[in-house]
C-alpha cells in the first residue's frame, strides 16, 4: 500500500483551503470548497483499497474473491450527495449576492464587519 | 424491552422527514393553516415521543438497530440508535424549541411560504438524529443535514444583502469543518474498520495511542467544535445569528451550537476514550473553554446590534459549557446539562423578544432604539427578566445548572473555574441588561458606535409594522421564560441530571448496551442539590451584572476622571474586533489555526 493517495488527499485539502483564503470571486470560492472536499473522496477510497482486488459486485464473481471495501464507497457516494446539495445552496446564495451587493468579490462584502 | 419504545428513535427522525417531504411537494396548493397545523402536529409528536423515551431511559438504554440487523456475538453490519438519558433529553429540548419557534412564526412572517416549515422540520430531523445516533458516519450525515438546512434558514430573507453574506460565511466555514470531520472519520475507519461508536471503542481498547488515530480524532472534533463555536472556530456564529430570522436564532443558539459540544462528549465517551484518556482531553477542552468564554464576554460588551450581542453571549456561554464539560466528571456535566436547557429557554426568549422589537420598531440597534420600546410592556418585562436569568438569577434553571457545575468543578480541583463562570455570566447578563435598560427604559444615553455593524438597517420580517403584538408571538416568549424558571424548581432534578451524566460517561455500559443487549443502567444514587453558598453566588453574579449594566450606561459621566484610557486596555479590544472582519478568507485561516492548535493540543498533553 503506497502513501501516495494520502499525500494527494492532504494536498487537495490544503490547496482547496489556500484557494478559499485567497479567493477574489465567490464562484471560485465555491469551487475551492469542492476541491477541499475531493480530499475526502480520495482518502476514503484509499482507505478501502486492497491490492489485486476487484469491485465489490458479487453477481458474477466466485465466492471468496478479494474485493475492495464497499463501505467506504457507500460513504463516498453519500459524501457526493452532500457536496451536490451544499454546492447548489452556495451557488444560489452567490447569485443572490451578486443581485443584492453588485459584486462577487468577498473582499468587497463588508456588511458584517464588527 | 417493549418493542414500541424500541421503534421510537427511528420514528423521531422519520416523521418530520416524511412530513417535510409531503409539505415540500404540496405546499403550493395547501392553505397556510394546514401547513402550520401539519408541521406543528409532527413537531408535537416528536416532543411526546421524546418525553416517552426520556421516561424509558431512567432504567435502561433504548437500543434500536435499523432494519433488524441486531448484533450476533457482539458484531453487526447494521446501523444503530443508542438512546440514553442525555440523548433523550436533548431530543426533548430540540422538539420543545422547534414548537416554540413554529408558534412564534404563525404571525411573524406574514408571507411565509411552506418552505420555512419544510426547512424547520428537516432541521428538527437532523438535530434529533444527531442526538440519538450511535454511529460515526450517521452522525456526520445528520450533522451535514442540519448544517445544510441551517444555511438555507440563515439566508431565508433572500432578497436582502446581509442575510446572504451571513449565510455564505456560515455555510463555507461549517462545510469545511464538516469535511475535516469526514477526513477524521476516514482515518479512524481505516485504522479500526468500524463506524459504530461502540465497535470503534472495542477496536481501540488495548491499542497504543498512535498518531494516526489522534489526528483523526482531532479532525472529527474540529468539525464538531466549528458547530460548537469554540474560539477561534466561532466566527460564523455572530454573522449567522445577526441575520437569521429570530425564531431560527432560537434553534441555533438554544441547541444547535450545544449539539456540537455534545458530539465531542459523545464520541469521546462512547468511542475514542481508550486512546485519549480524560487527562489528555481535559486540558484541551478547558483551555478552549477559557479562551472562548473570555472572547465571547468581551465581544458581547462591545455590541450595539441586539442579535449580535445575544450571539456573542452564546459564545461566552459555550466557553463556560466547554469548561464544565472539560471536567469530564458526572457532577459538573450533570450541572452542565441543566445549564444548557436553562440557557436554551432564556436565550430563546431573549431572541424572540428582539424579534418582537424588530417587527414593532424596524430596528434592533441599541442606540437607535433608545427609549423607543417603553410601550411594549410584556416584551419589556420578559427581556429584562431574561437578562437577569442569563446572569444566573435564582431560581432559574441557568442558576441551578451553573451552581451545580461550579460545585462539580471545585470538587474536581478547578476552583478558578468558579470565578470565571461568575464573571462571564455577570458580563453577558450585564450586557443584555444594559441594552434592555436603554431600549425599554430609556436609561443612560445612546452609545457612540460609529462604523460598527449596526442593527438599524435591518428589515423587519413582517411587511407592515405590527400595531399590536400578536399573542402567538408573546406566548412562546412567556412560555420559554416560565420553562426556564420552572426548571430550577423541579425537585430531584439534580439527581436525575447527575445520573444522566454518569450514563453519558459510562464507556463500557454504552458498548454493552449497543452490542451485547445489556441495556439496564444502575438506579441513580441521590446527589447533593444546591447549597446556600451557591444561592449567594447566584445573587452575587446578578449584582455584578447590574454593576456591568450600570457602568455601560453611565460610564461617560466619569470619563473626565480617566482623561485617557491607556492603550494597554483598548488594544486587545480593538484587535479582537478587527479579527471579526466578516471576511470569509480570514475565517478559513482561523479555522486552520484552530484545527492545528487542537491537533497539537491533543498530541502534547
Amino acid at each position: 500500500m503506497t502513501t501516495l493517495p494520502y499525500l494527494v488527499a492532504g494536498w487537495l485539502f490544503l490547496v482547496g483551503c489556500y484557494g478559499l483564503v485567497t479567493s477574489h470571486n465567490l464562484v471560485h470560492t465555491v469551487a475551492c470548497l469542492t476541491v477541499a472536499q475531493s480530499a475526502t473522496y480520495v482518502l476514503l477510497l484509499a482507505v478501502g483499497f486492497r491490492a489485486g482486488a476487484t469491485a465489490p459486485v458479487f453477481a458474477d464473481v466466485p465466492v471468496g474473491t478479494r474485493v475492495v471495501d464497499p463501505v467506504v464507497q457507500a460513504l463516498s457516494l453519500t459524501d457526493i450527495v452532500v457536496a451536490a446539495t451544499v454546492t447548489a445552496v452556495l451557488l444560489a446564495l452567490t447569485i443572490q449576492i451578486y443581485k443584492r451587493h453588485g459584486t462577487v468579490n468577498p473582499d468587497e462584502l463588508r456588511t458584517l464587519q464588527d | 424491552m417493549p418493542p414500541t419504545v424500541q421503534a421510537l428513535p427511528p420514528l423521531l427522525v422519520a416523521v418530520p422527514l416524511v412530513v417535510a417531504a409531503v409539505l415540500a411537494a404540496s405546499g403550493r396548493v395547501l392553505p397556510r393553516l394546514v401547513i402550520d397545523a401539519a408541521s406543528m402536529l409532527s413537531c408535537l409528536l416528536v416532543l411526546g415521543s421524546s418525553v416517552v423515551l426520556l421516561a424509558a431511559t431512567g432504567s435502561r438504554r433504548v437500543v434500536s438497530w435499523l432494519g433488524g440487523y441486531s448484533p450476533v456475538d457482539g458484531s453487526s453490519v447494521g446501523v444503530v440508535f443508542v438512546v440514553d438519558r442525555i440523548g433523550a433529553g436533548l431530543a426533548t429540548l430540540i422538539a420543545a424549541l422547534v414548537a416554540a419557534a413554529l408558534t412564534y412564526t404563525w404571525r411573524y412572517f406574514d408571507e411565509v411560504e411552506s418552505y420555512f416549515h419544510v426547512l424547520v422540520l428537516l432541521f428538527l430531523a437532523g438535530m434529533v438524529g444527531f442526538a440519538l445516533t450511535g454511529d460515526l458516519f450517521n452522525a456526520f450525515v445528520f450533522f451535514e443535514l442540519m448544517g445544510a438546512v441551517a444555511y438555507a434558514l440563515t439566508g431565508y430573507k433572500i432578497e436582502e444583502a446581509k442575510p446572504l453574506q451571513g449565510a455564505l460565511n456560515f455555510a463555507v466555514i461549517n462545510s469545511l469543518g464538516a469535511y475535516c470531520s469526514l477526513l477524521g472519520i476516514g482515518l479512524i475507519y481505516g485504522r479500526t474498520g468500524e463506524l459504530g461508536f461502540a465497535q470503534i471503542q472495542r477496536a481501540l481498547i488495548g491499542q497504543s495511542t498512535d498518531w494516526l488515530v489522534l489526528v483523526g480524532i482531532a479532525l472529527v472534533f474540529t468539525g464538531f467544535l466549528v458547530k460548537g463555536a469554540a474560539v477561534p472556530l466561532h466566527f460564523w456564529l455572530a454573522d449567522a445569528h445577526a441575520v437569521a430570522p429570530s425564531p431560527v436564532c432560537v434553534l441555533f443558539s438554544g441547541v444547535m451550537v450545544e449539539l456540537g459540544l455534545y458530539g465531542v462528549a459523545r464520541t469521546w465517551s462512547a468511542a475514542f476514550w481508550p486512546v485519549l484518556p480524560a487527562e489528555r482531553l481535559r486540558p484541551v477542552l478547558m483551555a478552549a473553554g477559557v479562551v472562548t468564554a473570555v472572547v465571547g464576554a468581551a465581544m458581547c460588551l462591545a455590541q450595539s446590534h441586539l442579535k449580535r450581542l445575544l450571539a456573542f453571549s452564546t459564545v461566552g456561554h459555550v466557553g463556560m459549557f466547554l469548561i464544565a464539560l472539560g471536567a469530564l466528571e458526572p457532577a459538573a456535566i450533570g450541572g452542565l446539562s441543566i445549564y444548557v436547557v436553562g440557557h436554551a429557554a432564556v436565550k430563546g426568549a431573549l431572541f424572540l423578544c428582539s424579534g418582537v422589537v424588530l417587527n414593532a420598531r424596524g430596528s434592533v440597534d441599541e442606540a437607535e432604539l433608545h427609549g423607543q420600546c417603553r410601550n411594549l410592556p410584556v416584551t419589556r418585562i420578559c427581556f429584562l427578566l431574561g437578562g437577569l436569568a442569563l446572569a444566573a438569577l435564582p431560581p432559574f434553571g441557568t442558576w441551578l445548572g451553573k451552581t451545580l457545575a461550579e460545585d462539580g468543578l471545585s470538587h474536581g480541583g478547578f476552583d478558578w473555574a468558579e470565578y470565571l463562570l461568575i464573571g462571564v455570566s455577570a458580563i453577558t447578563g450585564g450586557a443584555v441588561l444594559r441594552a434592555g435598560a436603554r431600549i425599554f427604559l430609556g436609561a443612560g444615553t445612546p452609545p457612540d458606535t460609529e462604523g460598527d455593524t449596526r442593527g438599524s438597517e435591518e428589515q423587519p420580517e413582517t411587511t407592515y409594522h405590527l400595531g399590536k403584538i400578536p399573542v402567538t408571538m408573546l406566548v412562546p416568549v412567556v412560555a420559554l421564560l416560565a420553562g426556564g424558571l420552572t426548571l430550577g424548581l423541579v425537585p430531584g432534578l439534580p439527581t436525575l441530571a447527575h445520573d444522566a451524566a454518569s450514563q453519558l460517561l459510562d464507556h463500557t455500559g454504552y458498548a454493552a448496551a449497543a452490542l451485547d443487549g445489556v441495556s439496564a443502567v444502575p438506579s441513580p444514587a441521590p446527589t447533593e442539590s444546591w447549597t446556600l453558598s451557591g444561592l449567594l453566588l447566584g445573587v452575587l453574579s446578578v449584582l455584578l451584572a447590574l454593576v456591568v449594566a450600570a457602568t455601560g450606561l453611565y460610564l461617560h459621566r466619569f470619563r473626565r476622571l480617566f482623561s485617557q484610557v491607556p492603550p494597554v486596555v483598548t488594544l486587545p479590544f480593538r484587535a479582537l474586533r478587527t479579527a471579526h472582519s466578516g471576511h470569509l478568507g480570514d475565517y478559513v485561516v482561523w479555522l486552520l489555526i484552530g484545527m492545528t492548535l487542537l491537533t497539537i493540543g491533543l498530541a502534547i498533553t
